[in-house]
């Protein structure tokens, strides 16, 4: 077998591979480390974080689905101060690969200002924007389900972020997921990650209440895949600025899909919690899965279907 | 953490919708009292946490109750199918260099039997008795005396008694309709048995235990239960607030110090 090449070129950033686990699907990393090199992986992605500490939601916060799962964790994190100053430095001492910053905010402001501090800590290399959270100042509404705040939040941190591409992270509870992504892009978006999870409900029809304290959350898991593919195939066809695709990827298979559909690295997600080696096991069935597909370098597939 | 493969040795009915099953793998088995192991069940998204009543050199024994579709579908499974675990593995090892031959271990931080003086008292509800099992082993081993209070619904529901009484260990029963031992919850028959402890531990419902520490004023370790989604620590979905602060019940417990107990 001829060495295959799994490298890609993420806005100037060289990944090993594609492969990169999800926030808030993976911790911090370092929660992972006695238990796989972390450094097969081409990045990480670390918890969502706001500018201060927060609980997040009462339990319980999961439950299961079939082909997935609901969570409605609610953004807990020790707050900014402690990814820069903790827990990325603490990742890079053991990580060699892409160190993702993902971050939220509940106002324009608070964004700029997480992002700024990512900006400004050198053990972080990409920074993605969750614009899922709610804005306080517009009665609740996401950020990202409207073209006109998620190019607001864009446009603000782009302005604060001088030194590292940033990526907007969208969510799928959208009417035209195409027209967000493109305002997000004119903002000033270095990149796209899609999709963030679906809003989903369980009812526990024994004790007739929702199973999620929260009563709802976000789904993900294998059923989202294709609804994901599709979102991915659209936007890396509307944009030119790559995209990080994610949602329901569980398999090697599944991140050439991906990739094919437009993806330039591919997040695992739900498939962590059910299976906390499925990165390193996608990253070492991905060489004899492109020998069998006549693939010899990744980057080449990027967007080909 | 790590996955291994066990095979299912019994799966038996031991009580009312309680099963008694017992798993073997290739490999030493070192589980601590109160950790747990983390099963995945064919056609079910999520594993189940179920923690471990006791370890055998090479396998686990593990107590559940059918409670829903995947546990149903865990009760069906014949001796000799496979089962997957997710398990500890021993934090001086790492990844690269682990090999089959080194111990599994449970997930979780478990019981602190070494903390007690010299006389433990042991209280469980339903199956909470399932992992003071263990700690009652460990503890006997050390050389401390342990009583055990278990208390359960009724009387089709009673399990493990048999088994501690085999270790030596003296069992009070509460039943609340009162068919077996004293009528009522735990703490009437730890108040109507008076044991000698300077030390409890318990593992049951959340009120049961609530009204434990409430009623006794030795130290005590709290066993936690939580819907998980990771089952090892980096989904947050499993957290609680604690006296200390956010506590994941799958990490950084499952037992905690009573004092810690945001009830």
């Amino acid at each position: 077998m001829v060495t295959k090449d799994l490298s890609v070129s993420l806005c100037g950033l060289q990944l090993a591979n594609p492969v990169v686990p999800a926030s808030g699907t993976f911790g911090f990393g370092l929660e992972l480390a006695d238990s796989f090199d972390l450094n097969v992986l081409g990045g990480i992605s670390l918890k969502g974080t706001t500018r201060e500490a927060r609980f997040g939601n009462p339990t319980p916060r999961i439950a299961e689905c079939t082909a997935g799962m609901i969570n409605s964790v609610g953004l807990q994190n020790p707050g900014i101060e402690v990814l820069v100053g903790e827990k990325a430095p603490a990742l890079r001492r053991v990580y060699r690969g892409a160190i993702i910053a993902n971050i939220s905010g509940f106002s324009v402001e608070e964004y700029a200002y997480n992002c700024g501090r990512a900006d400004a800590c050198p053990d972080i290399d990409l920074i993605e924007v969750n614009v899922s959270c709610p804005n306080v100042h517009a009665g609740g509404m996401a950020f990202g389900t409207d073209p006109a705040s998620a190019a607001s939040v864009t446009k603000a941190v782009r302005e604060v972020v001088r030194n590292k591409p940033v990526f907007i992270k969208l969510s799928p509870n959208v009417t035209d997921i195409v027209s967000i992504a493109k305002a997000c892009e004119n903002a000033g978006a270095d990149g796209i990650t899609l999709i963030n999870t679906l809003l989903g409900m369980r009812i526990d029809i024994h004790k007739r209440k929702p199973v999620i304290a929260n009563k709802m959350g976000g789904f993900s898991g294998p059923a989202v895949f294709p609804l994901a593919l599709r979102m991915v195939y659209q936007v890396a066809h509307a944009c030119s600025i790559p995209v990080m695709g994610c949602g329901g990827v569980r398999r090697a298979e599944d991140v050439i899909e991906m990739m094919m559909a437009g993806a330039t690295a591919v997040q695992v997600g739900a498939e962590n919690l059910r299976n906390p080696m499925a990165c390193p096991e996608i990253v070492a069935a991905l060489p004899a899965l492109m020998d069998s597909l006549g693939i010899n370098s990744l980057q080449e597939i990027i967007g080909t279907v | 953490m790590q996955k291994r493969i066990f095979h299912i040795e019994s799966n038996d009915a031991v009580a009312r919708d309680t099963f008694r099953l017992v798993l073997r793998t290739d490999g030493p088995v070192a589980v601590r009292c109160g950790q747990f192991v983390d099963i995945d069940i064919p056609g079910y998204y999520l594993r189940r946490p179920i923690s471990v009543s006791d370890c055998l050199p090479d396998g686990v024994v593990l107590y559940y109750k059918v409670v829903g579709e995947g546990t149903k579908v865990l009760s069906a499974l014949a001796p000799g199918s496979p089962l997957e675990l997710l398990a500890g593995a021993p934090g001086v090892t790492p990844a690269p260099q682990r090999s089959r031959t080194d111990s599994i271990t449970g997930l979780g931080n478990g019981f602190h039997p070494e903390k007690c003086g010299s006389d433990a008292l042991l209280i469980g509800g339903g199956l909470g008795a399932a992992p003071l099992y263990l700690l009652a082993r460990e503890l006997l081993a050390a050389g401390k005396k342990v009583t055990a209070v278990l208390g359960f619904n009724k009387a089709d529901e009673i399990c493990l008694t048999d088994e501690f009484r085999a270790l030596g260990v003296p069992v009070h029963i509460a039943t609340m309709d009162g068919s077996v031992g004293t009528r009522g919850f735990v703490t009437d028959a730890i108040a109507a048995a008076k044991p000698a402890f300077d030390r409890f531990y318990t593992c049951g419902p959340l009120p049961m235990m609530k009204a434990v520490c409430a009623a006794l004023s030795a130290p005590g370790e709290v066993s936690l239960e939580e819907r998980m989604g990771c089952g090892a620590g980096f989904c947050y979905g499993c957290t609680v607030q604690t006296a200390s602060g956010p506590r994941r019940v799958c990490a950084d417990g499952p037992v905690f110090d009573k004092e810690e107990v945001l009830w």
